[in-house]
């Protein structure tokens, strides 16, 4: 995993998250104020341009990269969780990248978002697909399974994650306010978790594909 | 003087709480607002919130009262322990009794527990 892999990741997680604006923005507007479709959208458009204008030369460095633009740029809730993150991961990743490195990197990023919004597993936001995905990737180190299938279960414990939201009644950021009516809804930051994370699965199976070629 | 900085999702909201806690502690106690995204829409900017504690800071250090969601993430991110502290309170209440007690020339542990007893307060009993 060098740079081209990262930058490639966040890219594709731009473009995912701009292809699925729309829907981000529906959950939000059903429990939340209707506006982590663009607000996220404009947050990675503008990680895009970042990357462009300064070429990261390392793995971490496209990180932080990232994560201080949606700190600066997003607006809403997601632009400090989410640029969190990023900045915790590029801090813990090590180069070169190895699997286990990426795994415990990412549990980093998860914690820092923990910490930050003070929430847990159960109170239906972001954490309930990032702390699965986080889990897949250390089971998958233990199985000593490929980066290729590590992102691939890692983006199927977020999307599972994501969709066991629905059911729940949240209990932090906007739709916390809202009690029982937050049932029945998907979580925006839990789906929009579930797109990064689609997007690493994505990236990865480009480069298993170079491989076989 | 201990600061007190405003951070809401709304520009208004943040400007007329400012210009409400001026109006009852003095218009000397540095007050700053950081209401809204720098374009003028809802939400927070940590660009805004970062201007505002520089106007806001005289060196005494500065206290943070933040509205909902995003607002509180975003003090959260540029916290300093024992110089920029952000208090866990009502907007309203909060920034009041917080303003009242910095411009008595109280410090900041002071001031952020004056914000906390705001907590308590009520109207009608």
């Amino acid at each position: 995993m060098d740079t081209g892999f990262f930058v490639t990741w966040l890219r594709d997680a731009a473009t995912r998250i701009r292809l699925q604006r729309d829907r981000l923005t529906e959950l939000d507007a059903a429990i939340g104020d209707a506006d982590h479709g663009a607000n996220l959208d404009r947050g990675f458009t503008e990680v895009c341009k970042a990357l462009e204008d300064w070429p990261p030369t390392a793995p971490a460095q496209a990180l932080l990269t990232a994560g201080t633009t949606l700190i600066r740029r997003v607006g809403g809730a997601s632009g400090p969780l989410y640029g969190s993150a990023f900045r915790a991961m590029g801090k813990a990743l090590q180069d070169p990248v190895t699997l286990p490195g990426f795994a415990a990197a990412f549990e980093a990023g998860v914690v820092a978002v923990e910490r930050l919004g003070k929430a847990a597993p159960g109170d239906k936001t972001m954490i309930d697909a990032l702390a699965p995905a986080s889990r897949a990737l250390t089971a998958a180190v233990e199985k000593g399974l490929t980066p290729y299938e590590a992102f691939h279960r890692a983006a199927v414990a977020a999307e599972e994650g994501s969709r066991a939201t629905i059911p729940m009644r949240a209990r932090k950021g906007r739709a916390s306010y809202l009690g029982e009516r937050s049932v029945g809804h998907e979580d925006p930051g839990a789906a929009s978790s579930a797109l990064i994370l689609g997007a690493l699965a994505g990236v990865a199976v480009k480069e298993a594909t170079k491989e076989v070629d | 003087m201990v600061g007190i900085v405003l951070v809401s999702h709304s520009a208004g909201l943040a400007a007329e709480t400012a210009a409400l806690a001026r109006s009852i502690a003095g218009d000397d106690v540095p007050v700053a607002a950081a209401g809204g995204t720098g374009d003028g829409g809802l939400g927070a900017s940590v660009d805004l919130v970062e201007q505002a504690i520089r106007a806001a800071d005289q060196g005494d250090g500065v206290l943070l009262v933040a509205d909902l969601g995003s607002s509180v993430l975003t003090a959260r991110l540029v916290e300093e322990p024992g110089r920029v502290v952000l208090a866990d309170v009502p907007f309203v209440e909060g920034t009041i009794a917080a303003a009242v007690t910095a411009g008595a020339g109280a410090p900041l542990g002071q001031v952020l527990a004056a914000a906390d007893e705001a907590r308590g307060f009520r109207k009608c009993t």
